[in-house]
């Protein structure tokens, strides 16, 4: 023994340094990878390239909105539309509590004493702290009046003159003069001011929904809210919501078509099933051909065949989804431990009665919970694939996304989707655990 | 099951003689119950494929002619044009390697926070005990959410490039991972951490020198197969958004007729990429697995 121990001890060390080294040398090699990306990512570049402008948009429109309250110099309308949209315009004698309407003068209350007014001729504006801003138009253009010198947040010319505050956006043109406020929370998200419920608080909701006057005689109070919120044109409840379920079909059906499909299948690629092996190793290459060509492709050729929509979605993660079934099936089916099929085959059953019996009872638990995991991904997938097919809420997402001002929508389906999400998961989750006990 | 069907205690001996009946009885109403599962489950699919048909733009039957009506007009022109080949596989190259590098990258920066997160979400391993359910939900809506949703509106942000992409699929990787990280943690050995505390050290150093060894084979596995799935969301994303051999898919595929050559060269990089990254990453998570 002794004659052994040196050499031992040498081979210890050795490996021990060679550990030591390894600690070090895989980080850094990890860390000359990530520098070698940043450099051909262009990383440097991307400071220039970012726009926090942009971003500051979006996160303010994420959460608030902004109400245009426009008057038209000529005739003397006055508008007030959230985010200036004509489904979000405010019905003549319903305006909001801020905006106060009095002949031909507007008074508009942005808090914090930032006080607007439209008058003939002209609109004011006081800001606290500095004075007010006068604006009176003339034959040959604007004429503004405030407290000298102008603070770099007026802007003013002949023809335009915009005053930016915390409060909020004031522009006077020759044509029009508009106010912006901004305001947190997701407006007119329940009922459009074209809905009779528009503006009521919670309990005058409840109170009128079970016992208040009928607003429409023909509807319970109740049903009629249900309808002014499923027909929602601001937020487009309905569409949403039935997009979002197509999504989900979508998966459903392409992750459950796909395992019947691979059952058979693979059935006759397990090779303790399949006496010839030409078949096996033809079903074989023919499952690793459909997962290599990949879901970006199938989802290309089927959308030409078959046009947007649901359907396409659903089949072309049926088709992708029936080559890794394959593989995992005929996997399982090979792992299965033959005595059952024994004792079913001494009874004198033949083929199917052995695979229903003998072999069906062992992998189901098995084969039913990759089907749920892939259930359960795919409806993050059929988000994707809907943005390239056109259907479902991939569809609504790339198209809000596309308009790079409605956020507050994508802020909205994005939240509809995670919670769509995480309900799949824990329904697979209980599912499988329901199914794989019992 | 058997015990309950026979029922117990007192009942016992008489159901014993009729156990025969017993057990035809169990047989009928488990064959029952699963016969009205089978045709409820059968309902909804035909019913929710109906749907999905009404609601398409073109129909199943009328399209299915033309399923091979796209690949083989593109591959007829291809053929023409044979000889073009190989070039155009050299041009697409840097693409390619754009988008592994994506993929590479995601997999890297996504699977050190997936350990992170894992650690600290496990019970009995965690550094605060009473957060394991806040980094839970964390991973949970890592993974819920899709790379295509933060891709795009990095985009918006950040302009075009590879870096949104890379930021989209780590967020999603670290979720992905996270969980089963987490998994393969909580049936880690605790008696090296418990000797590596009895010597002071700090919780770092326990996870570090206790954990990490333990379950690396195994995290390994999970990561190189995530980097297959990042290599195909990396095309993915490359064709709805930017960046990549999936960019070039979606512009050779909007020029049409005339650039057949280039869709079938890209196809095919991107066939023989991902076939050949499963094969390896097959090869190594099976020695990885069994040691």
């Amino acid at each position: 023994m002794t004659a052994f121990a040196p050499p031992l001890a040498e081979t210890i060390t050795r490996r021990f340094a060679r550990r030591s080294m390894a600690a070090f040398a895989i980080p850094a090699v990890m860390l000359a990878y990530l520098v070698y990306a940043a450099i051909s990512f262009d990383l440097a570049g991307l400071a220039s390239r970012a726009r926090m402008d942009n971003a500051a948009i979006l996160l303010a429109d994420f959460w608030s909105h902004k109400t245009h309250v426009t008057r038209q110099n000529r005739t003397g309308d006055l508008i007030v539309a959230v985010e200036g949209e004509a489904k979000g315009t405010y019905p003549k004698g319903h305006l909001p509590d801020w905006v106060a309407q009095d002949g031909d003068v507007t008074v508009i209350d942005l808090g914090d004493d930032h006080l607007i007014t439209y008058d003939q001729g002209g609109a004011r504006y006081s800001v606290p702290d500095y004075g007010v801003i006068d604006i009176r138009q003339t034959e040959d253009g604007l004429t503004l009046t405030a407290p000298e010198p102008l603070p770099d947040w007026i802007n003013a010319s002949d023809n335009r003159v915009s005053v930016t505050t915390d409060a909020g956006r004031f522009a006077y043109t020759r044509s029009k003069v508009e106010t912006f406020r901004y305001q947190p929370g997701w407006p007119l998200f329940f009922f459009t001011p074209a809905s009779a419920f528009h503006g009521m608080s919670w309990p005058e909701l409840a109170a009128s929904a079970l016992w208040g006057e009928r607003v429409d005689p023909d509807r319970t109070n109740i049903a009629a809210m249900a309808g002014d919120f499923w027909n929602n044109s601001m937020w487009r409840h309905r569409d949403v919501i039935w997009a979002m379920f197509e999504t989900v079909l979508m998966a459903f059906l392409g992750t459950f078509g796909a395992a019947i499909v691979a059952l058979p299948l693979g059935f006759m690629a397990a090779s303790n099933m399949m006496p010839f092996r030409l078949v096996r190793f033809g079903l074989r290459r023919v499952f690793d051909f459909i997962r290599g060509v990949d879901g970006l492709i199938w989802t290309i050729v089927l959308a030409r065949a078959f046009g947007p929509g649901p359907m396409t979605g659903a089949l072309a993660i049926l088709l992708t989804d029936t080559g890794s079934f394959g593989k995992i099936f005929s996997e399982a089916l090979e792992n299965i431990d033959e005595k059952q099929v024994e004792g079913v085959r001494s009874t004198g059953a033949n083929t199917v009665q052995r695979a229903r019996f003998g072999v069906i009872p062992q992998v189901m638990p098995v084969l039913l919970s990759q089907v749920l995991y892939f259930l359960e991904s795919n409806t993050r997938g059929a988000t994707i694939i809907g943005a390239i097919v056109g259907g479902g809420i991939g569809l609504l997402l790339t198209q809000a996304i596309q308009t790079q001002k409605d956020w507050e929508d994508v802020a909205y389906y994005m939240i509809l989707i995670v919670l769509t999400v995480i309900a799949m998961d824990s329904l697979s989750g209980w599912l499988r655990r329901k199914l794989i006990k019992g | 099951m058997a015990d309950t069907s026979f029922g117990s205690g007192a009942q016992r001996s008489r159901d014993l003689a009729h156990s025969q009946t017993a057990y035809l009885e169990l047989v009928r109403r488990r064959r029952m119950y699963g016969g009205i599962l089978l045709v409820l489950f059968i309902a909804l699919m035909a019913s929710g494929f109906n749907l999905a048909q009404s609601r398409n733009a073109g129909g199943f039957l009328n399209g299915l002619p033309n399923v091979f009506a796209f690949p083989s007009e593109v591959l007829s022109e291809a053929w023409e044009k044979r000889a073009n080949l190989p070039g155009i596989f050299l041009e697409h190259v840097p693409a390619l390697i754009e988008t592994l590098n994506i993929a590479a990258v995601s997999t890297l920066l996504g699977g050190i926070a997936a350990m992170a997160m894992a650690l600290l979400a496990t019970r009995g391993l965690a550094r605060w005990p009473r957060l394991t359910g806040l980094f839970r939900r964390m991973m949970d809506i890592c993974r819920a959410i899709p790379e295509i949703v933060i891709a795009l509106i990095l985009i918006y942000i950040l302009g075009g490039g590879p870096v949104p992409a890379v930021i989209a699929i780590s967020l999603h990787t670290a979720g992905a991972l996270g969980k089963l990280f987490s998994e393969v943690a909580e049936n880690a050995d605790l008696k090296p951490v418990e000797g590596l505390q009895s010597v002071g050290a700090s919780w770092g150093q326990q996870m570090w020198f206790g954990v990490i060894p333990q379950v690396a084979p195994n995290w390994l596995s999970y990561a190189l197969l995530r980097f297959e799935i990042n290599v195909r969301a990396s095309a993915i994303l490359g064709f709805v958004g930017e960046g990549g051999i999936g960019y070039d898919l979606k512009i050779a595929m909007q020029w049409g007729m005339g650039r057949y050559d280039q869709v079938v060269a890209i196809f095919l990089l991107l066939f023989l990429t991902i076939v050949l990254i499963d094969r390896v990453s097959d090869h190594f998570r099976n020695r990885l697995v069994k040691g």
